[in-house]
């Protein structure tokens, strides 16, 4: 009994309380999205080395979750690979700004025995995930892939059972192309599929994609890459089959960089371009424009301004696309609108007492 | 075949389809274990036990922050549940007969049902939005409800379990309740309360649900009670669904961690009780 | 002080913490019931039978995780319950003193794993396994829904079978503890009377029954509970069947899958209010297992020789 409690005293002496703690370290909470989870990780340890007294700590809990906490205000900041909705916006507690950070793209790998480059249009995904297309020797896939000797098999649909960012990208892109999918299915984190097996993570759909011949499964590209499974070539708007890469996803952003709103909330699944990969998406950092907490908000522009130029350079090593640069040139501007200072309503008080007290302090100056 | 040998037969049988019983649990048993071990242990290095979290691609990380943190999340735990616990479980000993403790019974039994996840819904809301951070102390809270159940009815249990003739002699020779219960019947008892204690210590510290939505987790060394803390679940949990081999391997080495943990504190709770009841023999 | 002062003040303070543990339990069904107001008001009882769960369009029911909960227990149960016994029985009744104590460590073993190393195993070891046997499944046994499905290898069986090692620990270490507590002179009698070893095992379950069946509940709180682990490898997909080989799903996957994401009201309410109706079941299973227990307490106080005496007479 005794040692017991010893151990458990000793634990708890080892606990602090905020009091305690070295005054000059500054922990950041965020949470998010996990598709950019190995890419955020890296940015913030380097930028940790960088900066030794800022700790900022990012937990993958998903696209939702990440919006969900920032709009509590658990977390500082947000990440997310779905822009916020116009109701999302108007329910968080103050304005919110979108800053893209990396480029990612939604690959659908598949599992057939002896059959490698396949190709898929948008509209044939879309009835394969509808359950329209129920074998790989169906007619629709043979015509988008002539030459291809398709075996006689089953497919096996799989999809995500969470919420997530990637479904978001998937579903968005088959929304876009086939009225069909908008109709039943719609794009969200969270959707009701009509068919098919869900799995858990990126990870899960790899696994159960690659343990099951006649399997198709949508991922994060990196997972495909890591894992060497075989992905499919998908059609975009100008016609062209292309293959995820770090070169196609880059052109889908620069294909619609020009278009991009003010505040960076656009989709760049089906972009125009002929070399752009059609399921390719922005994932963005959210941060309050306006945030109580301004020595934290000042830390967090900071970061974003290194995580554009030099954390940039970390991206294509660890699988992501980095920005074009029109949009990085955007966000640097985008990020003066973050108000770090009390030059706010309330500051414009402060200094104009100021100013009154000086005037009347020259005033008695003056007449004394 | 006259009946008495037609009853020894199909006794034979059923002892064997028992062995088989055994068997058959232990299979999956040893195939976990042989997974977890094989897949982990080349990352069970020095590195795994002092560094922290590192990013993919570069050497050396570690789960000392998780490993760490794990204890203090179940030392909370403990801190919350195990007075809570006890002195219910004393109430409904001592009066066993009431209408209240029946409820009180009840009410245990209820929670003792509720799925981890539910906890974890409802600490977030007593204890991570009304402050607004995620917090060591949350992740403690969540952990300890799910302990508080298992201590009751242990305690309850056991302390009904000690022989009538030492609390009739207690009070006896003019011992209040108080003094009764707490001087002679619960230190009779210590020992079963402990393994009740221990036992869900190793119940809880397999946990990831309810850890999701109130320690959150931490990618930094931090012992800080009130910001989010690291577990060895929730980091195996992340690692596991992670793209990277280097990652996998590290979250293999931590379920062998977190195994070897809650076996070393069952094992404890085994020993305990031995030792003490060892003591207690007069 | 005076010595019943000094007693009600123990009384009154020990009721306190009592009285915190009854709160406790109080303010999770209160906070679970208000948090889910949107989806009470809004779907009332189709939310108990309704089958669609659409996010997007705001429709939400939830018949196919309360079957897929209650499926997945049930199997787990039928699966989990002789194994453990038998375990219980062995180790307590019929194993070598030496192999005793190893035996029982053992089995604690198994519910030393958290539950996601069970999920991963599952996901990456259980199922490739379970998808060959669906393979071999003989077309004639297709035709029964039981057997009917995609050979996927996650589903419905594959979940019984993970719930059923997980609960199989908890289940035999209580019915050992039982066993352990029935007093020798039941036996003894029950050889005395020239019983069999198993006759002997069956006279000391008798007497043991209701806490027997105490152990077996607790195995299926356990089962009704159990998230990380089924999520895995369940398949995770709203369909009502019987098969064992088709994908499901339940309550608490569905609550683990989606509750870090649901960031609209209407969707988080509706997602709470499965977490209400969790808690409402195991009310239930609570009442029932104490009913089930009461009356097994009735009827036990005949004397238990009977059934071997009946048998012998039966025989001659």
């Amino acid at each position: 009994m005794r040692p017991f409690i010893i151990t458990l005293l000793l634990i708890a002496a080892c606990a602090k309380t905020e009091t305690q703690q070295r005054p000059s370290v500054v922990t950041i909470n965020g949470a998010g999205a996990t598709f950019p989870n190995p890419i955020y990780s890296k940015w913030f340890s380097d930028y940790n080395k960088l900066h030794p007294n800022v700790q900022v700590n990012y937990q993958s809990i998903g696209s939702g979750g990440g919006i969900k906490q920032m709009t509590a205000q658990t977390v500082f900041f947000g990440a997310s690979d779905m822009p916020m909705t116009d109701e999302q916006l108007e329910s968080a507690p103050g304005p919110v700004l979108h800053f893209p950070t990396v480029l990612g793209a939604v690959v659908p790998a598949y599992n057939l025995p002896n059959v490698t480059g396949l190709k898929f249009t948008g509209p044939l995904l879309a009835d394969i995930y509808l359950g329209k297309v129920k074998k790989w020797s169906d007619a629709a896939i043979a015509k988008v892939n002539p030459g291809v000797s398709l075996p006689n098999l089953d497919i096996t649909i799989v999809h995500r059972s969470e919420g997530s960012g990637t479904n978001f990208i998937f579903c968005d892109f088959l929304s876009k192309v086939s009225p069909e999918f908008k109709q039943k299915v719609g794009a969200s984190t969270s959707v009701n599929w009509p068919v098919g097996v869900g799995a858990k993570g990126n990870e899960g759909v790899t696994g159960m994609v690659r343990q099951s011949p006649g399997a198709i499964g949508y991922v994060e590209l990196i997972y495909a890459l890591q894992n060497n499974i075989p992905i499919g070539d998908v059609q975009n708007a100008a016609g062209q089959f292309v293959r995820a890469s770090l070169d196609s996803v880059t052109a889908a952003a620069a294909g619609a960089a020009a278009n991009m709103p003010a505040d960076f909330r656009v989709s760049i699944t089906d972009a125009p371009g002929k070399d752009a990969y059609p399921i390719s998406s922005f994932t963005w950092i959210l941060l309050y424009q306006n945030p109580t907490d301004k020595e934290r908000g000042r830390i967090m522009v900071d970061f974003m301004k290194w995580a554009l130029a030099d954390g940039q350079k970390l991206a294509a090593p660890l699988g992501y696309a980095p920005l074009p640069k029109e949009v990085v040139d955007r966000e640097m501007q985008a990020l003066q609108r973050v108000i770090l200072t009390l030059s706010g309503a309330k500051g414009k008080d402060l200094k104009m007492r100021m100013a009154s007290q000086l005037e009347m302090l020259r005033l008695l100056r003056g007449s004394a | 075949m006259n009946n008495a040998a037609r009853r020894k037969i199909i006794s034979r049988i059923v002892e064997a389809l028992c062995a088989l019983a055994v068997v058959l649990a232990l299979i999956p048993l040893a195939m976990i274990l042989f997974y977890v071990l094989t897949r982990g242990l080349s990352a069970l290095n020095f590195a795994f036990f002092t560094h922290t979290p590192k990013p993919v691609g570069e050497a050396g990380g570690g789960m000392a922050n998780a490993i760490v943190g794990t204890l203090i999340l179940i030392g909370i735990a403990a801190l919350f549940a195990v007075p809570i616990g006890i002195i219910c479980g004393i109430h409904l000993a001592e009066y066993a007969g009431t209408k209240f403790s029946s409820i009180v019974r009840f009410a245990a039994d209820v929670l003792n049902g509720v799925p981890s996840i539910v906890i974890g819904m409802f600490a977030y809301g007593l204890v991570v939005l009304p402050v607004k951070r995620f917090s060591a102390i949350a992740g403690g809270v969540a952990l300890g409800l799910l302990m508080i159940p298992i201590v009751v009815r242990t305690t309850e249990e056991l302390l009904r379990l000690v022989p009538s003739g030492l609390r009739e002699g207690a009070l006896a020779l003019g011992a209040t309740r108080s003094r009764a219960v707490f001087g002679v019947i619960v230190p009779a008892a210590l020992p079963g309360i402990l393994t009740g204690i221990l036992v869900a210590l190793a119940r809880v510290a397999g946990e990831t649900a309810p850890l999701l939505f109130t320690s959150f987790n931490n990618a930094y060394w931090s012992t800080n009670l009130m910001q989010p803390m690291a577990s060895l679940t929730y980091q195996v949990y992340t690692y596991a669904l992670s793209p990277y081999d280097d990652w996998h391997r590290q979250a293999w080495a931590g379920a062998f961690l977190l195994v070897m943990m809650i076996l070393t504190l069952s094992i404890a709770a085994r020993l305990a009780v031995r030792r003490l009841e060892r003591m207690n023999r007069p | 002080m005076t010595r019943s002062h000094d007693d009600r003040i123990f009384g009154l303070a020990t009721g306190v913490f009592a009285a915190l543990v009854l709160l406790i339990v109080v303010g999770i069904a209160f906070e679970l019931s208000r948090q889910s107001m949107l989806s009470i008001e809004k779907f009332g009882w189709s939310f108990w039978t309704g089958k669609v769960w659409d996010p997007v369009s705001g429709v939400f029911g939830a018949r196919p995780f309360i079957w897929g909960t209650l499926y997945s227990s049930l199997l787990a149960l039928i699966l989990s319950t002789p194994i453990a016994l038998g375990i219980a029985i062995f180790i307590s009744e019929l194993s070598p003193r030496v192999l005793r104590q190893p035996l029982a460590y053992l089995t604690e073993l198994l519910a030393a794993i958290p539950s996601i190393v069970y999920g991963l195993w599952g996901m990456f070891v259980l199922t490739p396994i379970i998808r060959k046997v669906e393979l071999l499944t003989p077309e004639a046994l297709r035709k029964f829904p039981l057997f009917s499905g995609p050979p996927v290898g996650v589903g419905m069986g594959t979940a019984a079978i993970i719930l059923s090692i997980m609960v199989v620990p908890f289940t035999s270490s209580v019915a050992r503890e039982i066993l352990k507590n029935v007093p020798s002179a039941q036996r003894e009698a029950a050889y005395a009377l020239g019983a069999t070893r198993w006759e002997a095992i069956k006279v000391a379950i008798g007497y043991g029954k209701s806490g027997i069946i105490g152990a077996i509940m607790l195995g299926l709180g356990r089962a009704l509970g159990e998230t990380m682990a089924v999520t895995m490898v369940i398949g995770n997909a709203p369909v009502l069947s019987l098969s064992l080989f088709k994908p499901q799903y339940t309550m608490a996957a569905v609550i683990a899958n989606e509750f870090t994401e649901a960031a609209d009201e209407l969707y988080l309410h509706a997602l709470i209010e499965i977490g209400l109706l969790l808690f409402i079941i195991t009310i239930f299973v609570n009442i029932a297992s104490r009913l089930l227990i009461w009356s097994t307490k009735r009827r036990t106080i005949r004397p238990v020789i009977f059934p071997i005496v009946a048998e012998e007479e039966s025989a001659a």
